[in-house]
């Protein structure tokens, strides 16, 4: 193909990505570099119904307006957003490794700063949801691959119900499950003999069930994708390692899952952005006092009573991409490595 | 004929509830912006009575109310002319100068007005409140004298009385609270510290003042509480707790105002439990006298960036809206503050609260920075897993990196 043509072909989609995904890209990062102007306070008289009348402290409306128009982005603060107490915390964390005396110590002090405590959480769900959601979604499709025909269509639509439900709402319906009067809290304290046993109020716990709810919401996307990959799977193949008298799972070691390759990295690649970005399931099981995410993060930094921090979501978010990217460049590494040697 | 066309006519009007009030408005465009409980949907379908030819009155009930109000009222014009507040949510708006001074309509149309309505910054009407919110004390009778108990007055009498109730067996959890982590428990730390008489700030700045012996005494408290409560305390919002008091699981609890009717309704409430329920002013905490629950208001503003004309025919329509009528047929609603309203058996709590002195809850812009920071701060200390001093130390720095941003702290 001429390249002009390449161009032509290609310049919606270009610039599409350009308007939607690269400008308010930068855009975030140019809003991460600046906080709120200082705001000018005055004294004030303020009464209300049953307070009486109070002196109060508060903004001087037209002295900050003027600040804001003359400098509508705030106050340059450089890169002292990220480094800040609720970000990165450089200087707590810098003084938590010289005054602890093991690692444990350390450690237990960074999950007190509340990025980090956020971060972990995170990158928990990240690496355990992505591979047992892959494993959960393979069984079911190399289950689903042998049902007979007539089941299929229901068996199928069935094993997608996961993806179907609204996160917010599959989440919550977990979480009542789960509930200490819920039909699996009182199940789990009538199996463990535990009357006061209850899944939200421990952290591990509350770890365990968002991971359980991760790999259930996640499971169906792999699984409709190797489902599909299966079927291309050549069957002369598979019949001449049966003939070899490979039993079933050696011919799902050597023959399905190497085919199936470009399929796992893609759906890899996929998930790990995805579980990146965990964020439903902790406003559905209500569980910040446990785990939080960078998501969570983002998400209260701006939904508050006054004052919006643009310039801590904004950091937050860079960080995120920042992380993101850094997952997923290795995978994509691998498969431009694999499109060269022209194996994929 | 005749009958057959009146019968027409009565079950038109029968089936066309909306009732047309004679508002008094001569054109305009009413759009209210307003949170969404029970209270504000009867003040908001008061207000749609003002409808005809010539005037629209439309609505957006809406939990999301505060994310929506700056933006929504910075547009020119406004995308609503009346935005429902409260303590916190009317400082954004006054901070963004988006709201009008409402005196000269007072004076025009607000006869119905009692001076204790008006919110006034700086000598100039800014907003009418219309009704007052506040958490306060709910417990069973029947449960405190099974266990030889007085009805408690203090947080250190309702802990006693908790642990008389586990002792003999008559509940598990005696005790319920708001500790969900975020708003919720921020709210209750806010509660129990207004409780003390101590302030947040040091006064004429935004530098936080918690770290002292008040705020050890009520982080103290509240961790004694939880010994008390079911064991998915930080999972359990307002509406959580009072369904487990509904429910007869817990005997104890600190709840909404706005909730009240619903523990002493029987179709609601299990009947021995709606039989046996008094409500009483919020404790005191560590011997003082001053309930320890925020006094809220509920009222309305009128948008900055409207025309004078939909901001008379919004003022008259809020008029007709917070009517004594409307008082007069909802007495259970809310506890109004408007002329003429009788409180009901479900407003006991928040008057209480508003007679013992409570505090209201503070206005002062970084407020919310703080609640936001103590909800995403506290739940560590209230599960055990760090101590007051770290708490308060953590709560601290977390403020300080959050209103820097904000521009309140240098």
């Amino acid at each position: 193909m001429p390249h002009s043509s390449f161009f032509r072909f290609m310049a919606p989609s270009l610039i599409a990505m350009l308007l939607f995904i690269a400008l308010p890209t930068v855009s975030i990062f140019v809003q991460s570099l600046y906080v709120e102007h200082p705001q000018v306070l005055i004294e004030t008289e303020t009464c209300q119904p049953l307070g009486g009348c109070v002196k109060e402290t508060t903004v001087d409306v037209a002295a900050t307006a003027k600040l804001r128009s003359e400098a509508p982005l705030g106050q340059f603060n450089g890169l002292g957003t990220y480094v800040d107490r609720n970000h990165l915390a450089i200087n707590s964390v810098g003084l938590l490794w010289s005054r602890s005396g093991s690692l444990g110590e350390f450690v237990s002090g960074m999950m007190n700063l509340r990025f980090y405590r956020a971060l972990a959480f995170t990158l928990f769900y990240c690496f355990l949801v992505t591979p047992l959601a892959m494993a959960l979604g393979f069984g079911i499709a190399l289950a689903v691959n042998v049902v007979p025909r007539l089941m299929k269509g229901p068996v199928i639509f069935f094993s997608l119900v996961p993806m179907l439900i609204t996160p917010l709402v599959g989440a919550l319906i977990l979480f009542w499950m789960l509930n200490s009067d819920g039909i699996l809290g009182v199940a789990l304290q009538v199996l463990f003999n535990d009357p006061g046993l209850s899944t939200q109020s421990s952290a591990p716990l509350t770890w365990i069930m968002l991971i359980v709810y991760g790999t259930w919401t996640n499971a169906p996307f792999s699984f409709i994708v190797f489902y599909a990959g299966l079927q291309a799977v050549s069957r002369d193949t598979l019949e001449a390692a049966m003939i070899d008298g490979a039993s079933r799972w050696e011919r799902v070691r050597y023959v399905v899952l190497p085919s199936l390759k470009p399929l796992v990295l893609f759906v890899l690649l996929v998930q790990l952005m995805d579980n990146f970005r965990v964020f439903e399931p902790i406003i559905s099981f209500n569980a910040s006092a446990n785990a939080t995410s960078l998501a969570f993060d983002i998400y209260a930094s701006l939904n508050t009573q006054t004052s919006q921090l643009f310039g801590s979501a904004a950091a937050t978010s860079v960080i995120t991409i920042a992380f993101i990217a850094v997952l997923i460049v290795p995978i994509l590494a691998r498969v431009a490595r694999e499109l060269q040697a022209g194996r994929v | 004929m005749r009958n057959f066309s009146f019968g027409l006519v009565s079950a038109l009007a029968l089936t066309a509830t909306p009732v047309f009030a004679d508002c008094g408005i001569a054109s305009g465009s009413v759009r209210i912006l307003s949170n969404d409980f029970a209270a504000l949907r009867i003040v908001n379908e008061t207000a749609a009575e003002c409808a005809s030819g010539t005037v629209t009155v439309t609505s957006n009930n809406t939990t999301e109310h505060k994310n929506i109000q700056v933006a929504a009222l910075t547009a020119n014009p406004a995308e609503y002319t009346v935005a429902m507040v409260a303590n916190n949510s009317i400082v954004p708006l006054l901070g963004g100068d988006l709201i009008r001074p409402l005196d000269d309509l007072v004076a025009k149309y607000g006869q119905q007005l009692q001076p204790n309505q008006l919110i006034k910054i700086d000598g100039k009407i800014m907003g009418i409140a219309f009704m007052a919110n506040g958490q306060h004390l709910v417990m069973r009778k029947d449960l405190l004298e099974a266990a030889g108990v007085a009805a408690p007055t203090s947080w250190e009498e309702v802990l006693t009385a908790a642990a008389a109730i586990k002792e003999k067996g008559l509940l598990d959890y005696p005790i319920a609270a708001p500790y969900a982590a975020g708003w919720d428990l921020a709210a209750e730390f806010v509660n129990m510290y207004l409780g003390t008489g101590a302030d947040f700030f040091e006064p004429g700045s935004a530098k936080l003042a918690i770290d002292n012996e008040q705020g050890r005494l009520v982080l103290k408290t509240m961790r004694e509480m939880t010994a008390f409560m079911p064991p998915d305390y930080v999972t359990q919002d307002t509406d959580a707790t009072a369904q487990l008091y509904r429910d007869g699981q817990v005997g104890i609890m600190q709840n909404w105002g706005s909730l009240a009717a619903t523990l002493i309704d029987p179709t609601k409430a299990k009947p021995e439990v709606a039989a046996a329920t008094v409500f009483a002013a919020a404790p005191t905490v560590g011997g003082g006298t001053i309930p320890s629950a925020a006094l809220w208001w509920d009222g309305f503003t009128i948008a900055k960036n409207i025309s004078d004309e939909d901001a008379e025919a919004s003022f008259q329509a809020m008029m007709h809206a917070i009517a004594p009528e409307t008082a007069a047929k909802h007495p259970d609603a809310a506890v109004w503050l408007i002329s003429g309203y009788t409180p009901g058996p479900a407003a006991v709590g928040v008057i209480a609260n508003a007679n013992s002195g409570a505090r209201a809850y503070p206005m002062v812009p970084w407020m919310g920075l703080l609640h936001e920071t103590l909800g995403n701060e506290l739940a560590d200390y209230v599960k055990g897993a760090e101590d007051a001093e770290r708490a308060l130390a953590d709560i601290t720095a977390a403020y300080n990196a959050a209103a820097t941003q904000a521009g309140y702290l240098n």
